[in-house]
């Protein structure tokens, strides 16, 4: 599966925000952690507010605070927020989709599009924040201070 | 196991109170099983049901997680991780070092609480067919 950079750059920023309800990103902040572009973030940062995910601080040193509920929210919404498809993607198109050839292929490709659609509704922002402490640790990066 | 069923019914509205006499017969009467219950006020809000199993489909000895259930009315209060906490403790002091379950891939409920849990896709993938009745060629 291959996300679109807008989609994976939504997920980092939220999950990123998350972490920590309380505290506050910039854009800047964000994008400099992940070595990403910050001009495209913070246009998913205000698809993100429009959505109710996050919401916007305003000030000179305004940035974003998580707002949503990471326990309700999947990484297959935040997904789904971006027109990512992750399932259908699969689908063998017409006319040779349409033979006994096409129709064969397509059963497995939904296969795996259903496993990937089931794992992503299963995990929540909460739960993968916690896999965090559960898995080894990447080599650090710059810490985010503010 | 009257409140075992009860809740059972509450969550899938398919009361099998037969089902429950016999899981309380050969889960919670034989070592390397567990049928545990989680009180609350005295009263059973929750059950989990598991066993340990060996060498079949080729694993090494692990535990398995069969059921797992929580009054509706007494959820995201904890109970369903103390029931799983209680469960693995038991299984990983018997000497397993693996626990696996399996759901149904709509199981959007059970699934996130197994993966809150720290559960995830493993080693083993579930492979299925239906079964045509007899004298039925078509498979």
């Amino acid at each position: 599966m291959k996300l679109q950079k807008a989609t994976q750059f939504a997920l980092l920023a939220v999950l990123e925000l998350a972490r920590d309800p309380a505290r506050q990103l910039s854009v800047s902040d964000i994008a400099d952690k992940y070595g990403i572009s910050a001009n495209h973030l913070a246009k998913v940062l205000r698809d993100l507010g429009r959505a109710g995910l996050v919401e916007a601080v305003r000030g000179a040193r305004g940035g974003y605070r998580f707002s949503g509920n990471a326990k309700r929210t999947s990484l297959y919404d935040v997904i789904d927020l971006f027109g990512d498809s992750v399932k259908g993607e699969a689908d063998i198109p017409a006319p040779a989709g349409d033979t006994d050839m096409g129709r064969a292929l397509g059963q497995v490709l939904a296969e795996v599009d259903e496993i990937a659609v089931a794992t992503l509704k299963s995990i929540s922002l909460a739960t993968l924040l916690k896999s965090l402490v559960w898995q080894p640790r990447a080599a650090p990066r710059e810490p985010i201070s503010r | 196991m009257d409140a075992v069923a009860a809740i059972d019914a509450a969550i899938t509205a398919h009361p099998k109170p037969e089902y429950w006499q016999r899981a309380f017969r050969r889960y919670a009467t034989r070592q390397g099983r567990y049928f545990l219950v989680a009180e609350s006020a005295g009263t059973v809000r929750g059950f989990i049901l598991g066993e340990e199993r060996a060498w079949e489909f080729g694993s090494p000895p692990c535990g398995w997680i069969f059921a797992i259930g929580v009054d509706p009315s007494h959820r995201e209060g904890g109970l369903g991780s103390r029931l799983f906490d209680a469960i693995t403790t038991r299984m990983r002091a018997a000497g397993m070092t693996t626990v696996r379950t399996m759901l149904a891939r709509d199981d959007a409920l059970n699934m996130a609480f197994f993966r809150s849990q720290g559960m995830r896709g493993g080693s083993f993938i579930e492979l299925e067919m239906p079964l045509a009745p007899p004298g039925d060629d078509t498979r």
